[in-house]
Formats: C-alpha cells, sequence, structure tokens
C-alpha cells in the first residue's frame, strides 16, 4: 500500500513520538513572555509564602516589645532592626505577618479553584452527557443554590460557627464550583455530539468511562482556563471576608486582613508601610494570576489545529 | 439456498422505526415527530455488502444507527447473528457491541483529539478483553498494518494524520474485535477521490480476508455500485427498492429509483442518457409526511390512488423489492439473468397502514 512505501522513507527514528495538543500548549505558553514572567513571579510567591519564615528572625505573633510607643518612628521598615517590612501597629513584625497572610491567601484560592475544577467538572459534565430528566434535576439545583447570596450565608455561618480557617474553606468550596458546573455542562453539550462519542458508544464502553475517558479531556482546556482565573476571584472573596473582620482569626492573618488593618493605618497616616506592603505583594500576585490565566486561555485556545 | 452465493441473512431488521419527538412551547410539550426513518425491513446476507443510498435527509445515516442501537428505536426489530437487540436496553447490549462496528463519516470528528493512535485503537481491547497490555499493544500494532498505517505512528495523535489516514484509524478501531458485521456511515464522504478509492479498497480487501458484512450507507451512486451486492433506495424514512446491484443499474423499478440514476453522471457522452428525469418540489417534511405513497408529492407518473394508498414492498422479480402501486410481477420483464443473490421467502414488505 502506498503509506508503507512512505512509511519507508521515514525510518530514521525507531518510534515517532506523537506530540499531543498539551504539548502544542506548553510550546505556545511558553512564547508567551507575559506568561513566563508572570508564571516565576507566581512561583517565586509561593516559595516566599512557605519559606519566606526562615528568613525573618521574628515570628508572626510575638509583639517586639523593644519598639513599645516607638513604632512610628522605630518600627520602620529596616534591614538593621530585622524587622524588614516594619512592624504593625501592635509592635508585630509585618514581614513574617505578610508571609503568613499571603499563604492563606494563596492556600485559599487553590482550594477553592481545585474544589470548583473537581466538582464542578464532573459534576457539569455527568448532567451534560446524561441529560434529559437527570440534566433538568442536576441543573435547576445549580441554579437554586446560586439564587442564594452565598456572601451572607457564609457571613452568617462565620458568626454561628465562630470564625475558623475550616469555615472559611468549606464556604469558598462551596461557592466555587458552581459557575464551573454550569461552563462545564455547556462545553459537554457540544462535545457529547461529537462522532467520537458516538464511536466510544458504538465500541460498548459505559457512560462513566466515556465521561473520564472521552469528555473531561476535552473540557480540561475549559476547565484550567477558568480555574487559573477563578484564584484571584476566590482570594478577593476571602480578602473581602477577612476585611469585613470575620475571615481568618488572630493570631492568623490573611492579605486581606492586613489590608484591613493598613487601610486604619492609613487614615493615621503615619505607619502607612502597613498598607503599602500588603498591598503590594496582593497586587503582584493578583496580576501574575491573571497573565497566567490569560496565557493558559492563549495557549489552549480551543480552535484546534 | 437459493444460489451460489450464502443467503443466510447476518443481519435482519423488520419494520424498524425512529422517530425523534419535537417539543415545542413553553412547557417543552410534545408536539410532533420526525419519522427519519419509518418502517424499514431488509436482510443483509452473511459477507455481503448491502449498499444504502438516497438523497441528503431521507435517514439513511439514522436507519445505520439505529441498527446499531447507537439510538433507542421506536418500534421494530433488529437481529444480528441470531440475537435480537431491537429492545435490548444499552448496559446489555455492551457486551453485544463486539459483533457490530461502525465506521463514521468524519474521521477527523470521530478520534478523540486528545489521545493518541495507539490509545484510539486499544479502547475497544480495554473494554471486551482480558489481554494483557503487551499483547494489546502488539494487537493495535498488528491492526495497524492491517489497514495500511505505519507502525511508528503509534504513540501521534489524530491530528498529525491526513484524512484518509484517519480513517484508516476509524477502520482499524472497528476491526479490533473482530467483528461480523460493520456499518459504514458515508465512510468517503469527507474524503477526496483519490483516497476514496483507496478507503474502498482496504474496505473490500478486508471483507475479502475477514468475511465481513457491510451495511454501506452512501450517497455517491457509482461508488456504491462498485462496492455493493445489493442496494436499497430509501426515501422520506422508507425504503423504496431494494435489488441485487447489476438489476438496479440496469433496470430502475421504482420511479425514485429512476430519477436517482438519471442524476448519475455518465463521463461517456456516447453513453449519456437521453431522457434525464428530473424532479420538481422539495422533499416533504419528515414530521408531517404526505398521505399514501411518501413520493406521491413528486413523483412523475403519480395517480390517485397514490395519494390515498401506502404501497406495499412487493417482491416484484426474484430478489427485487419494490413500493409501488405500479410496478407488479405482471409490469415488470422477465427476471434479470445477471440478478445477483435472490434472497429467499423473507416476506420483506412494509408495514401496512
Amino acid at each position: 500500500m502506498t503509506m508503507q512505501s512512505v512509511a519507508g522513507d521515514v525510518s530514521g527514528a525507531e518510534v515517532i513520538e506523537g506530540r499531543s495538543l498539551w504539548q502544542d500548549a506548553k510550546r505556545r505558553f511558553l512564547k508567551n513572555k507575559a506568561a513566563v514572567v508572570s508564571a516565576f513571579v507566581f512561583l517565586f510567591l509561593c516559595i516566599f509564602a512557605f519559606f519566606g519564615q526562615f528568613l525573618s528572625q521574628y515570628d508572626r505573633e510575638t509583639i517586639d516589645f523593644t519598639l513599645m510607643g516607638a513604632n512610628a518612628y522605630k518600627g520602620v521598615p529596616s534591614f538593621e532592626t530585622g524587622h524588614y517590612f516594619g512592624v504593625d501597629s501592635d509592635g508585630r513584625d509585618l514581614y513574617a505577618r505578610t508571609v503568613q497572610g499571603l499563604r492563606i491567601s494563596i492556600m485559599i484560592g487553590i482550594v477553592g479553584s481545585l474544589v470548583a475544577g473537581i466538582v464542578g467538572t464532573l459534576y457539569g459534565a455527568t448532567a451534560g452527557y446524561l441529560g434529559g430528566r437527570v440534566d433538568g434535576i442536576m441543573m435547576r439545583t445549580v441554579d437554586v443554590l446560586m439564587s442564594i447570596p452565598f456572601m451572607f450565608v457564609l457571613i452568617l455561618m462565620l458568626v454561628m460557627f465562630g470564625r475558623s480557617i475550616t469555615i472559611l474553606f468549606i464556604g469558598v468550596g462551596l461557592i466555587s464550583w458552581l459557575d464551573m458546573s454550569r461552563i462545564v455542562r455547556g462545553q459537554t453539550l457540544s462535545i457529547k455530539n461529537k462522532e467520537f462519542v458516538e464511536a466510544a458508544v458504538a465500541i460498548g464502553v459505559s457512560p462513566a468511562k466515556i465521561i473520564l475517558r472521552h469528555i473531561v479531556p476535552n473540557l480540561i482546556g475549559v476547565v484550567v482556563v477558568y480555574m487559573s482565573l477563578l484564584v484571584p476571584t476566590m482570594i478577593l472573596t476571602e480578602s473581602f471576608i477577612s476585611f469585613l473582620g470575620l475571615g481568618v482569626q488572630e493570631p492568623n492573618t490573611s492579605l486581606g486582613a492586613l489590608l484591613n488593618r493598613g487601610a486604619g493605618a492609613l487614615q493615621s497616616g503615619v505607619t502607612t508601610w502597613q498598607f503599602y506592603f500588603p498591598l503590594t505583594v496582593f497586587i503582584v500576585l493578583l496580576f501574575a494570576l491573571f497573565f497566567i490565566g490569560d496565557g493558559l486561555r492563549d495557549a489552549l485556545d480551543p480552535k484546534d489545529r | 439456498m437459493l444460489d451460489d452465493t450464502n443467503a443466510k441473512p447476518l443481519v435482519s431488521v423488520r419494520d424498524l422505526k425512529m422517530h425523534f419527538p419535537i417539543h415545542a412551547g413553553l412547557l417543552r410539550r410534545r408536539v410532533g415527530e420526525v419519522k427519519a426513518v419509518d418502517g424499514v425491513s431488509f436482510d443483509v446476507m452473511e459477507g455481503e455488502t448491502l449498499g444504502l443510498v438516497g438523497e441528503s435527509g431521507c435517514g439513511k445515516s439514522t436507519c445505520g444507527r439505529a441498527v446499531l442501537r447507537l439510538y433507542d428505536i421506536t418500534a421494530g426489530e433488529i437481529s444480528i447473528d441470531g440475537v435480537e437487540i431491537g429492545q435490548m436496553d444499552q448496559s446489555r447490549l455492551r457486551s453485544k457491541r463486539p459483533t457490530m462496528q461502525m465506521v463514521f463519516q468524519d474521521p477527523q470528528a470521530s478520534l478523540n483529539p486528545r489521545m493518541p493512535v495507539r490509545d484510539i485503537i486499544q479502547e475497544p481491547l480495554d473494554e471486551h478483553t482480558n489481554l494483557s497490555l503487551s499483547e494489546k499493544r502488539e494487537k493495535v500494532l498488528e491492526l495497524m498494518d492491517a489497514v495500511g498505517l505505519n507502525r511508528k505512528f503509534a504513540t501521534r495523535f489524530p491530528h498529525a494524520f491526513s484524512g484518509g489516514q484517519r480513517q484508516r484509524i476509524g477502520i482499524a478501531r472497528a476491526l479490533a474485535l473482530n467483528p461480523k458485521f460493520i456499518v459504514c456511515d458515508e465512510p468517503i464522504a469527507a474524503l477526496d477521490v483519490s483516497i476514496q478509492a483507496q478507503v474502498v479498497n482496504l474496505l473490500e480487501d478486508l471483507q475479502e480476508k475477514l468475511g465481513l458484512t457491510y451495511l454501506f450507507i452512501s450517497h455517491d451512486l457509482s461508488m456504491v455500485r462498485h462496492i455493493a451486492t445489493r442496494v436499497a433506495v430509501m426515501y422520506l424514512g422508507r425504503i423504496v427498492e431494494l435489488a441485487p446491484r447489476e438489476a438496479l443499474y440496469a433496470e430502475p423499478l421504482h420511479p425514485y429509483t429512476k430519477a436517482l440514476l438519471s442524476a448519475v453522471p455518465e463521463p461517456n457522452p456516447a453513453l449519456a442518457q437521453k431522457q434525464r428525469v428530473v424532479l420538481t418540489g422539495d422533499v416533504p417534511s419528515p414530521s408531517n409526511p404526505p398521505k399514501g405513497c411518501n413520493f406521491c408529492t413528486r413523483c412523475p407518473v403519480v395517480q390517485d390512488i397514490c395519494r390515498t394508498d401506502d404501497p406495499e414492498t412487493r417482491e416484484v422479480q426474484p430478489g427485487r423489492f419494490v413500493a409501488c402501486h405500479f410496478v407488479t410481477p405482471e409490469t415488470t420483464t422477465t427476471a434479470d439473468p445477471t440478478a445477483g443473490p435472490r434472497s429467499q421467502e423473507l416476506n420483506q414488505q412494509g408495514e401496512e397502514t
């Protein structure tokens, strides 16, 4: 056959490795400078958040009594005192607190988007693939949940069960997957009518395996992009809750809580570094995440080659 | 049987109906149905190729998919290799799938873009066999040889292949479980002409080697003439004529078949037909087919009876079935000596209404 004669000519390598759509996406992502730089910045921020405390001689909760009453002029950011970012109004090391706040924020963002990614994808893909009455019931449930003002419920939960990080994680996880499941369901509806899904049915693959093997991998592009854009949203949600004074509990802190305190300090006009350091970290984090999401969207463009 | 070809039906379809509901209005009430396939009966003999032709939208593809139970059919009986699958539920049907496979129209869409070729061809083996991974890999490579794909391409992804190669992948996947019956749903429609010939020849070679039975759906009449043993002509969800290939192309009996065949371009001007039967008007909507004969709105020889009575499918010559009031055993000439396999008493009537 003609194929074999063609094949004879390219007998250089033993097996020609295929380039998957993933590898293509990786290549396109690496070409996007802003996204690559942002990825490194994000990586740096993660390292900073998880290991930054080892660079500081202070921990996040100990009040530096040597600065008692002299925060405004002795607690300024300085390498000499070891308070790189200065101290907050209570005399605690701001560097250690920023590191810890960033850690909480990144964790909230990642937990939120992971829950959205896993629960939302499976829920939406199942509803979309099965269709009919199952789809109706599942998606109406989502509609009902979405109609509840979740910020309000979350605030009530925090007030009722006490302010704790666990409740915050649960709350964020509960909200985050709703939008995702809708997006995924819509995509599934278009994928399930493709012939390769029909081919899988004709082969005799069970619905659960079709969803996992054929539908979900083809959704990943959309899911990954949406997840990366969800991380900043989750961080903002947490910051908002913390800004209201409901999020994490002292002595723990988060970027939102730090900004809250900082904003107060800004009004007094003296210890303004309390606002600007967390703000800078916050902005850099959000920018990095948005650029990464943007780069992923371009790289995983649904317009397949 | 009655002649040299083995005339044992592998697939036997009786009065197959596939109606799709139309929902409309605020409450999504069922307001009607599209009768995509409306009472189709035929047999496919072991080792033969039954061509299924007709214009776009006449229900050929739906018929092919319904036979494989990719849809839950509205009514009818389908028996494949002695097993009645018409009303079997999908989970029980899954274990029967290896006998019957399908080759799809669009080779681009029928392969999962996220899976390398090896995994695509291996998937049926994963589902239905207990082979070890290395055995499966070996089988995949054998299948790739069988359809003329280079073994070295096993880890490539579908987008790295041309249309013809992709169709070969689709064929390899369909062959993986040694099926007996393959529905080819316009397998060549999306390919260009030179590749069409390659793919059709491949299908023929495989049929010869593996003893496959095909239901070959196509709107390409000359290709069907090349590959099919018998040909069924569909119009608006019904089979209007079913006959051995030579007989059908030599002497079409149903007025629709005549019109359809006269539309085939003839490259030799000397042989070109003088009288071209041109149909006027559009195909009626399958959700609201005309009363009486489905073809009565466009038939050039329509009579009053056609608008009131639905014609029965009759065996007008041995092995030739026609659904028309005016084609009867008396009106047709003697049996064509070139007639192909003669079906025994198949009682292939359409349903009466």
